[in-house]
């Protein structure tokens, strides 16, 4: 009997193979240990970012061990796990933002639709406009509302002014604060509430049109009816982008995303479809942290 | 169980401990505030006499007359010129060489042994007593083109201006967020664009903030002057001449023995302290970010 439950939107490329053979190789071999791991960590056939054997050092400490995965693509992705389990470093090296800090480094192999992105060769900026990153703490720039969009826009592309304010006016559209802020593009960013600013830095970051939306907690600085409106931002953004979000809500995790990844000192336990991780869990890790054993 | 009883002789003890500590509060509040009372009253006695003695003599001769010769009447108008000039030149040499350096300081060289170098040496220049510098010049440019200069007196004014640009500079910097420079960094900009396009424009109030205090240092110095600038009786703006200057003529006219002069000084060292006192509130209030205001 299969055992995946299908989630609410059509899985076209569904693992279920995957999973079938694992589980029946577990049964005929009986022991716990590699085929676990098989088990607990889901292969997905249409995977935006493929990570095999990453490790990532902070100078000689090893924050992550050998972690290998896959993000599908125009899903979204959530990573929940304890403090200082690796969440949020592990989505800054799909960015490469590490690289402003020396004495950071990552070993392994990180593919953006097939493309290396860890390698020095790679152009970093570029990378970075492709990969868009919104952080805990909303930062808009010191600069009006209009500046503060059209910043990455006019890092890259010519265009004229008014194809300018269409981007912009797209951007704050998607990012549900057009209406709130329509009269007054000129005023500066920092003149925003917290969950505006938030949703400011989110039209800044999706007005370049990335490919892949990294969310480092995006929510946790926020009143509750702004993290709402957020994730229903999340929820609808998904169909043009590919996201990953880390979250220490685990209700969060729950809510928003469609896969969740499961982390625990610097390793990945477990990364399964959502509605599995949270009713019918794998690994004992994953069941005592989201029954709250230990936080 | 009957709870343990307050053992009295203990309880008498904390009592005084407690008197004895609000007795040494009283003590240091009375004497802070005593102190600040005195630091206060020989400002407010300053001023006093600066406006008792100069502003009876602050009229709109002042600003229209050239400096006289002895026994004469006559205004500051060549010396305030020249003092306007010898600053705006001063800040225009020191002002780039100030930002960038504390640009460095702040962005490139947090943890190199060459910044560390470089920022003592900076601190050490803040204080460098400033007829030293004025020396330096004097040997630097005055002796190898054989006469006192406005030029001289621009250059020895803006090695005082470079030290205090750098300081706020480099403080101004470190304050913006490290987060608003990743948000920049992940939008794909490169670092020169992050530093230019956002960094400076956070810290912008900051650092003119910085430029103002330099002004308000380098307005009322003498002593460099007294061996770069020099002093000049008539009009002239030529910057390759002795050039009038205010801090030079008070401190002629000060010591000299005519009253018309002595009368003139009052009201100079009034003006400069007006305008020194003027650039520190205008300071002030650019630091205030716009949200306060």
């Amino acid at each position: 009997m299969t055992a995946t439950t299908m989630s609410d939107h059509a899985q076209p490329n569904s693992p279920k193979m995957g999973l079938n053979m694992a589980s029946a190789l577990k049964e005929s071999e009986g022991r716990a240990g590699l085929m676990d791991k098989l088990e607990s960590i889901r292969q997905i056939d249409a995977a935006k970012i493929d990570i095999r054997d990453l490790s990532f050092f902070y100078g000689k400490f090893k924050a992550l061990h050998n972690i290998s995965m896959q993000i599908p693509d125009k899903q979204v992705t959530a990573f929940i796990g304890p403090s200082g389990c690796g969440k949020s470093t592990l989505l800054r090296i799909f960015n490469r933002i590490y690289d402003l800090y020396p004495g950071q480094n990552a070993t392994g192999e990180v593919t953006l639709d097939g493309l290396p992105i860890l390698s020095p060769k790679v152009d970093v900026n570029m990378l970075r406009a492709k990969i868009g990153m919104v952080f805990q703490k909303p930062t808009p720039f010191p600069m009006s509302i209009y500046d503060n969009v059209a910043f990455g826009v006019r890092l890259y592309e010519r265009m004229s002014k008014s194809e300018l304010d269409d981007r912009v006016e797209w951007a704050l559209q998607r990012s549900a604060i057009w209406d709130e802020v329509k009269d007054k593009l000129k005023q500066s960013g920092s003149a925003l509430s917290g969950g505006q600013q938030q949703r400011l830095c989110i039209a800044r970051t999706i007005a370049v049109k990335p490919e892949v939306l990294l969310l480092d907690e995006p929510t946790s600085a926020l009143d509750p009816i702004s993290t709402t409106k957020i994730e229903e931002l999340v929820h609808e953004l998904k169909s043009d982008f590919t996201i990953a979000i880390v979250t220490h809500n685990m209700q969060q995790a729950a809510r928003v995303s469609d896969f969740t990844a499961f982390m625990y000192l610097g390793k990945l336990i477990e990364f399964d479809h959502t509605d599995i991780i949270f009713t019918n869990p794998g690994r004992k890790e994953t069941e005592d942290y989201i029954t709250g054993r230990f936080g | 169980m009957k709870a343990p009883a307050l053992n009295p002789h203990r309880t008498a003890q904390k009592m005084t401990k407690y008197q004895i500590r609000k007795i040494i509060n009283y003590i240091n509040l009375s004497a802070s505030i005593m102190v600040t009372i005195f630091g206060l009253a020989m400002l407010a006695w300053i001023l006093s006499v600066l406006f008792g003695k100069g502003f009876h003599y602050l009229d709109w001769a002042v600003f229209s007359q050239m400096t006289p010769p002895p026994g004469e009447s006559g205004g500051l108008l060549n010396a305030i010129v020249g003092t306007v000039a010898l600053t705006f030149l001063a800040v225009l040499i020191g002002t780039p060489i100030g930002v960038m350096a504390g640009t460095y300081l702040a962005e490139f060289g947090m943890k190199s042994k060459f910044s560390s170098v470089v920022r003592f040496i900076n601190d050490v220049l803040l204080s460098a007593p400033s007829i030293v510098v004025g020396v330096f010049v004097y040997t630097l440019v005055v002796e190898p083109s054989g006469h006192f200069s406005g030029w001289a007196g621009a250059i020895a004014l803006s090695i005082l201006v470079i030290p205090v640009v750098v300081r706020t500079t480099e403080d101004m910097l470190k304050l913006v967020p490290i987060p608003m420079r990743e948000a920049a960094a992940a939008l794909g900009a490169p670092r020169y664009k992050v530093t230019i396009s956002i960094v400076y424009k956070a810290a912008l109030s900051g650092m003119i903030t910085g430029v103002l205090l330099a002004t308000a240092r380098i307005m009322g110095e003498t002593a460099p002057l007294l061996f770069t600038a020099l002093n000049n009786q008539f009009w002239s703006v030529d910057m390759n001449q002795p050039i009038a200057n205010m801090p030079v003529v008070i401190y002629q006219y000060a010591l000299s023995p005519y009253e018309d002069w002595q009368n003139l000084a009052w009201a100079g060292a009034l003006l400069i302290t007006i305008s020194v006192l003027l650039m520190n509130i205008i300071a002030r209030y650019t630091l205030k970010s716009p949200t306060s205001r």
